[in-house]
Parts: structure tokens; sequence; C-alpha cells
């Protein structure tokens, strides 16, 4: 049932990226007309309308949600592909850990870097 | 224009050939037929072994579309010799050749074994823990023909191989289950007479289970007798899904029935006949 387990997150990732995805690509791509998040002059991706967003809490969780779901739906997608190509059994257990790691190492640096961004911006106040 | 009841061709059949104590790796042998309307490949196959070349080899029996034995590569299609006339399919030329997916025994006879293996491990009968199936095996479980309904489809399965020869996942994976016990398993899963879902879920939910499945769809254009295993999968995956997440309706299996006279009689049904001998 572990591989369950797996789809299933897998699954509700899908559905959050969905979410998420669209939330940044609205606030992105329309934020030069509705200045949706983005109140400073200079579009979305100016400097100060990203440390206007970092600098909310919600922006700095939702990108570490969606950091989160978009590598472990890419990686249990890469993880897929590789079983399909018959791998000896210990060989998928490397694959998984290896991937696993990779997941939590980058995981981890994007959160740091979404939580500093956050410390930064509120600092400039 | 249609063909005439007495239409008369040569088709030239391109057999794959493959005898693993002395050949390296199959190849392709060629036989002209001459083929009249009506004529099956397996007639075909037969016309050669009789005629032309007694070498060669293929699995058959009923020749009715109903033991699945002939399951074979027809023009790049898995389907069955018996069930396929060689004018529906071939102009002047027909490729034949043994299933994909399965290692060859010899000629255009796979090697069926890895197949019933993944369905035996799937435990493909009713599934039961209750004394009264313990006590009594052939007893007779209440199911309404809406039950029924429900898995019937699945039932017409003949372990031919075809949906296995058709399965891209299967082409790579070699470990993964496969489109037949899948389906077998969903088979058994939506009996009502059946308690041992949780039992299969451990391997239908397994690292080469059916979340392997990429639903190409293939399985269920091949199949001979009209099974549709990709929606037998889908729906395995939900129930998998829903198990996890305990959100399944937990259902007793269906009980028996005391003996005869036990339910409701229906009305308006006629006497039987008065006994003759």
């Amino acid at each position: 049932m572990r591989e369950t387990k797996y789809w299933t997150w897998h699954m509700a990732a899908g559905v959050l990226i969905l979410f998420l995805l669209g939330l940044h690509m609205l606030i992105m791509h329309t934020g030069g007309i509705t200045h949706l998040f983005a109140p400073e002059a200079g579009g979305a991706v100016s400097k100060e309308n990203s440390l206007f967003r970092d600098g909310k809490l919600f922006f700095t969780l939702t990108y570490v949600l969606l950091l989160g779901a978009a590598l472990y739906h890419g990686l249990y997608g890469l993880r897929t592909i590789l079983f399909e190509l018959t791998l000896k059994p210990a060989l998928e257990k490397a694959v998984t850990t290896v991937l696993l790691v990779l997941g939590a190492g980058l995981f981890g640096l994007g959160a740091w870097a979404a939580f500093a961004a956050h410390a930064i911006a509120g600092a400039r106040g | 224009m249609p063909e005439s009841k007495h239409t008369v061709r040569q088709v030239n059949f391109h057999v794959t050939r493959y005898n693993p104590e002395r050949d390296e790796r199959p190849y392709v042998q060629t036989y002209a037929l001459i083929v009249r309307e009506g004529m099956t490949v397996l007639d075909g196959l037969h016309y050669i072994k009789d005629n032309l070349d007694a070498s060669l080899a293929w699995r058959f029996s009923c020749r009715m579309g109903v033991c699945g034995s002939c399951g074979m590569l027809l023009n790049g299609r898995p389907t069955l010799a018996c069930n396929t006339q060689i004018l529906h399919i071939a102009q002047t030329d027909l490729t034949v050749g043994p299933l994909p997916n399965f290692s060859i025994v010899r000629d255009l006879v796979p090697d069926l074994m890895t197949m019933l293996e993944k369905h035996r491990s799937i435990r493909p009968y009713i599934v039961r823990a209750d004394e009264a199936e313990l006590n009594d095996p052939a007893g007779e479980f209440y199911q309404s023909p809406e039950e029924l309904e429900a898995y019937l489809q699945f039932t017409y399965c003949i372990k031919c191989g075809c949906c296995m020869a058709a399965c891209p996942t299967l082409a790579t994976d070699v470990r993964y289950l496969g489109p037949m016990p899948l389906a077998a398993a969903q088979r058994y899963n939506l009996d009502t007479r059946d308690d041992g879902r949780r039992e299969r879920n451990q391997q239908t939910g397994s690292r080469h289970g059916a979340f392997r499945c990429h639903f190409a769809g293939e399985c269920s254009r091949a199949c001979p007798k009209g099974v549709d295993p990709a929606k037998a999968i889908q729906h395995l995956k939900r129930r998998l899904v829903l198990d996890y997440l305990h959100l399944a309706r937990r259902k007793q299996p269906c009980q028996k029935l005391d003996g005869p006279g036990h339910g409701t009689p229906l009305a308006d049904i006629p006497a039987a006949p008065a006994r003759t001998v």
C-alpha cells in the first residue's frame, strides 16, 4: 500500500499545483494591469513589487507550498519513468532514496530562500 | 467493391520463425497461400503445416474464439487467429508473429507463464473469511442482477494475452502486473460474494501494480472479447486511493441463502410443467 500512498499524494500535489500555479500566473501576467498584489509601478516582476509580496507571510507560505508540491510531483514522475526501465529491486530502492534526499535538499534550500526573502522584506519595512 | 463469396486470391504469409535450440534470433519465412473468403488465419496456418512446412509451431484449441490459445500478432495487431478472416485484414501480404511482451517458446507460441503467475498472485477467486462459506462451499449466495452487471463484462476474459501484448507499459516494465491480472482483480473486487479486496490491494497497489498504467487504452482496443481492462484499472486505482484514505464504504459480503425456497418467490411465475418421465 506504500505505492498507493505515494500515488495519492502525487495526485493531491497535482491539484495543489494547479491552484497555486494558477494564482502565480494570475499575479505575474496581470499584475501590470490589475495591480493585484503589485501596488508599485514597473509590473509584477519589479523589485519593489517582489519585495512587497515577499513581505507577506501568505506569499512566503504559498511559495514554500508550491515548491514542495512541484518537487514531490516532479520527482515522483521521474521515479515512475525510471521504474519502467525494469530496474533491479535494489536499484529501485536506491533511486527512491536518492530522489528523496535530492527532493528534501532542494526543498530545504528553496524554503530557506523564501523565508530569508521574507525576513529581508520585513526588515526593509 | 465488396468481395464476392468466391473470392480467391494469393496472400503471402510472412511468418516469424524461431527455434531457441537452433536459431540465434527470430527470422521471417514467407509462404504463398491461395486464400478463399471465409478462411481464417488459423485455417491458413493449418494449410501451411499440412502442405508447405510441417515444422511450423503455434498453439490452438477451440477454433471458435473461446479458449484464447491462438493469440498472435497479425499485421501488427494482437488478436486471435481463429477469429480473424484473412481477407478482412490482408490484400496480398499478411505478417504473422508471436505475441510481443512474452518470451517465445517456439515460432508463434508465446510463453504465457509470466502472465499466469501474475494472475495467480492477485488471488483470482472468491475470498471469504466466514464460516458459512468454509462449512458449505457449495451453497448459494444472493446477488442481484445489478450486482452481477457491475463485474459481468470482466468475466468474459479468456486469458489469451492480447491485452498484455498490446500494453506499452509492459513493453518496458516486465514486472508490471498488466491489464489481464489487474482487470481480474477488479472483477473479484466488484463481486458482492467476495471479501478479499484488501488482501488484493497489497498486490494491485504495489510498486508495479495498477498505478503504473498510463491509460493508453490499447488493452481495451486489442481485446477480442470486448472486455475493457483499461476501465477496470482506472476503477481499481480509484478504489485503492479510497481505501488508503479510509473513504471506501465498508460492505459485508453478501449472505448465503439457507436453501431452496428461502427467498420471496416472484409473482406471475407460471408453474413448472408436469414431469413426463
